[in-house]
C-alpha cells in the first residue's frame, strides 16, 4: 500500500510520471512493445500496426473533441488527406518516408485549420454537421481531382523504404509505426502539462471565462483543429504504407464515427483513454471473429451465423459502455489503480 | 512543500479606473444611462444598487464583454473602450463572475495557472517537447503561484482537487485566486460573497482586504451584502435603473435620501434606521 507521494521539488510534482511505480510500468510497456514481434505471427503484427495507427488518430481526435470540446465528424477525412499526401509524394517524387509523413501531417493540419473556421461561430451539434459537410467536400475532391488523387481508382503507394530497407510487411512496418506512436502519444501528454493544453481545456469547460483570462478562442480553437488533423494526417500516412493503396472508399464517413466512438468508449479528455478506446474498437471485432472461428469444431456453421451477430455484440458493447461507464475505459483503469494503491485496504 | 525562495512577489502598481458617460442599450432597454465612475488607485470601491440596476451590465461593459453605446473606459488614463476582452487581461484587468465561471473539469492548481495564461509565451512546439524554455516557464509559474497565490489564500490542501467537487465558498475563493494569478492591477469582483454564510463572508472579506493591502491592487466590487460593502469599501457608487444616483464614502451614501428611497421605496426615518442597522450589523 502506498500512503502518499511526497515530493521534494515542484519539478517532481509536475513530472510526466509522478511515482516510481509509474516509471516502472512505463518501462515494462516499452519492453513489451519491443518484444512483441517475437510472437512471429504476421496476423498479429498486422493487427498491432493497425491498432497503433488508430491510437495516433484517436489521440488526435481526443485532443480536439475530448480536450477542446469541439465535436468533429470529419476526422477520417483528415486521415484520407494524409494517406493521399503520402501516396502522391512517394509515388510521384519518391521522397523519403519520414518527410512524407511530416508532409501528410502538415497538409492535413492546414486543411484542418480551414475546416475549423466555422467553430468560431458554431458549437456542438452544429459544428459536428459542419465538419461532416467538410468531409463530404473532401470526399468529392478525392473522387474528382483525378490528376492528383487518381480519381475512382485511387493511388498505389510504393513500399516504405528507409535507408535501403524495404518495410514491405507489417513485421517490418511495426518498427516505423511503433516509435512514431510512442512519440506522438507522449507529445500529446506533454501538451496538456503546458499553457497550450490548459487553454484547450479552458475552452472546453467555459469559453467565456477563457476569453476573460486572455485566451484567444480564435487562435486556440484553430490550433486544436490543426493539431488534431496533424495526428490524423500522420496516421493516414502510415495507413497508406500499410495498405499500399488509397481510394476514395478507404476512409468512409463511418470511419469518423469509429474514431468518435473510440474517444468516448476510451474516455474523452484523457490520453490513456484514447489508447484504450482505439485498442478496444480495433480488437474487439477481431476477437469476436476469432471466437466465432473457435466454435467451428462444435458448430460447423458458426461463422455463417455469427458473422452478423458479431456486429450486434459489438454495438451492444458500445451501448453498454455509454450506460454503465460514461467516463470510458480510462475511468475503469483509474478505479483499478486506486484499488491497488490502497490494497489490502478498501475505500 | 515549502516555497522555493522568499523573493518578493511581482507587484504591479495599482491602476486607476475612470468610466465616463457609459451607456449601454439592449434594444429598447437602457441598461446603463450615462454612468460616471472613478476608482482611485489602491482603493476598494463598491458598486451597489437594487436588482436590475445595471451593476453587472456595468461590469460587463468595463471588462469588455459588452460594447458600450457611448462613453469611455480609461485605465490609468488610457482609453481601453475598444480593446477586446481577452486583451484586457494583459493590461491588468482581472475579474470574477457572479455565477462562478471556473473550469470545472480541472484541478484548483490548473485553474489558477490558467490565470497567468496571457503572461506566458511558450508555444505549441515547446509544449510537445516540454523542454527548454517551456519547461522553465512552467516551473517558474508553479513556484510563483504556490508562493504568491496558494499560500496567500490558504488553498494548499485542495490544490489537486477538481474544482467541480469543492463547496461553493471555496469555489469562489479559487476564482479569486485565478484572478490574482493574472497579476491584476485592478480586480473586479462580481458578488464575491453572494450565497455565503456569515463565516464564509467574513473569510472572503478578509481575503479582499488582504489582497488590497498586500498586493496593492485596486478593487472594484459589486455586492448585495450591505454589511460587507459598508465595512470594507472606501468608496461606494449606487446605481438605480441604469443611472448613478449617489457616490461617496459609505457614510455619505448611507445617509443619502435617494439611496434610501431606491432601496426602501420611501424616505421615513424608521426605514433609514433599518438600512443603518443592516449596514452596521455585520462586521467582517
Amino acid at each position: 500500500m502506498r500512503v502518499g507521494t511526497a515530493k521534494q521539488s515542484y519539478a517532481a510534482d509536475e513530472g510526466l510520471f509522478k511515482t516510481d511505480t509509474q516509471k516502472v510500468w512505463f518501462g515494462l510497456l516499452l519492453a513489451a512493445l519491443v518484444l512483441f514481434p517475437l510472437n512471429g505471427s504476421s496476423y498479429w503484427m498486422f493487427l498491432a500496426v493497425l491498432v497503433m495507427i488508430n491510437v495516433i488518430s484517436t489521440t488526435g481526435l481526443n485532443i480536439l473533441t475530448g480536450y477542446t470540446g469541439q465535436v468533429s465528424l470529419g476526422h477520417a477525412a483528415f486521415m484520407a488527406v494524409g494517406a493521399y499526401t503520402v501516396a502522391f509524394f512517394d509515388g510521384r517524387f519518391g521522397t523519403p518516408v519520414l518527410l512524407n509523413l511530416v508532409l501528410a501531417g502538415a497538409v492535413a493540419a492546414g486543411i484542418g485549420y480551414l475546416v475549423g473556421l466555422p467553430s468560431l461561430r458554431i458549437k456542438g451539434l452544429y459544428l459536428a454537421i459542419a465538419t461532416l459537410a467538410a468531409a463530404v467536400i473532401l470526399g468529392f475532391i478525392f473522387l474528382n481531382w483525378t490528376p492528383v488523387t487518381g480519381g475512382l481508382r485511387g493511388l498505389n503507394v510504393p513500399t516504405a523504404t528507409i535507408a535501403g530497407i524495404e518495410l514491405a510487411t507489417p513485421d517490418r512496418l511495426y518498427w516505423l509505426v511503433m516509435p512514431i506512436t510512442v512519440v506522438m502519444v507522449l507529445a500529446a501528454k506533454n501538451l496538456f502539462r503546458t499553457r497550450v493544453g490548459r487553454a484547450f481545456i479552458a475552452i472546453r469547460d467555459r469559453d467565456i471565462s477563457a476569453e476573460i483570462i486572455g485566451i484567444s478562442l480564435f487562435k486556440y480553437k484553430l490550433m486544436s483543429f490543426a493539431i488534431s488533423s496533424f495526428y490524423a494526417g500522420v496516421a493516414g500516412g502510415l495507413w497508406a504504407y500499410l495498405f499500399r493503396v488509397v481510394t476514395p472508399e478507404s476512409f468512409p464517413a463511418l470511419a469518423s464515427i469509429f474514431f468518435l466512438a473510440a474517444v468516448i468508449v476510451g474516455g474523452a479528455g484523457t490520453i490513456v483513454g484514447g489508447i484504450f478506446g482505439a485498442v478496444f474498437m480495433t480488437l474487439i471485432p477481431e476477437f469476436l471473429k476469432l471466437s466465432a472461428t473457435a466454435l467451428v469444431p462444435w458448430f460447423p456453421d458458426a461463422s455463417i451465423y455469427l458473422a452478423p451477430v458479431r456486429n450486434i455484440i459489438f454495438g451492444l458493447l458500445i451501448i453498454g459502455f455509454l450506460i454503465f461507464e460514461p467516463m470510458g475505459l480510462a475511468e475503469m483503469w483509474r478505479r483499478t489503480r486506486r484499488y491497488f494503491a490502497l490494497w489490502p485496504f478498501r475505500t | 512543500m515549502s516555497p522555493s525562495d522568499s523573493a518578493a512577489p511581482v507587484r504591479p502598481p495599482a491602476a486607476r479606473l475612470d468610466v465616463e458617460n457609459l451607456s449601454l442599450q439592449f434594444g429598447g432597454v437602457k441598461a446603463l444611462d450615462g454612468i460616471d465612475l472613478h476608482v482611485e488607485p489602491g482603493s476598494i470601491t463598491a458598486l451597489i444598487g437594487p436588482n436590475g440596476a445595471g451593476k453587472t451590465s456595468a461590469f460587463n461593459a468595463i471588462s469588455g464583454f459588452y460594447r458600450p453605446k457611448t462613453g469611455t473606459v480609461k485605465l490609468d488614463g488610457v482609453d481601453i473602450t475598444q480593446v477586446p476582452a481577452r486583451d484586457r487581461a494583459k493590461l491588468g484587468l482581472a475579474r470574477t463572475f457572479q455565477n462562478i465561471a471556473l473550469f470545472r473539469g480541472m484541478t484548483v492548481l490548473d485553474n489558477i495557472k490558467l490565470g497567468r495564461h496571457a503572461h506566458l509565451t511558450s508555444g505549441v512546439f515547446g509544449a510537445f517537447l516540454y523542454w527548454g524554455r517551456t519547461r522553465r516557464e512552467e516551473m517558474e509559474l508553479r513556484a510563483e503561484i504556490e508562493r504568491d497565490v496558494i499560500d496567500f489564500l490558504e488553498l494548499d490542501h485542495i490544490r489537486n482537487v477538481p474544482v467541480a467537487i469543492l463547496p461553493y465558498g471555496l469555489q469562489k475563493k479559487v476564482e479569486l485566486a485565478r484572478a490574482l494569478a493574472m497579476r491584476p492591477r485592478i480586480l473586479m469582483l462580481d458578488e464575491p460573497v453572494a450565497g455565503m454564510n456569515r463565516e464564509e463572508t467574513e473569510d472572503m472579506a478578509r481575503a479582499i482586504l488582504d489582497v488590497r493591502d498586500e498586493w496593492g491592487v485596486t478593487v472594484l466590487l459589486v455586492e448585495h451584502d450591505m454589511g460587507m460593502v459598508m465595512d470594507i469599501s472606501d468608496h461606494v457608487c449606487v446605481l438605480n435603473f441604469g443611472r448613478r444616483i449617489a457616490a461617496g464614502s459609505p457614510t455619505e451614501v448611507r445617509n443619502d435620501p435617494d439611496v434610501i428611497k431606491a432601496y426602501l421605496g420611501g424616505s421615513g426615518d424608521p426605514r433609514k434606521a433599518a438600512l443603518d442597522g443592516a449596514a452596521m450589523g455585520e462586521v467582517a
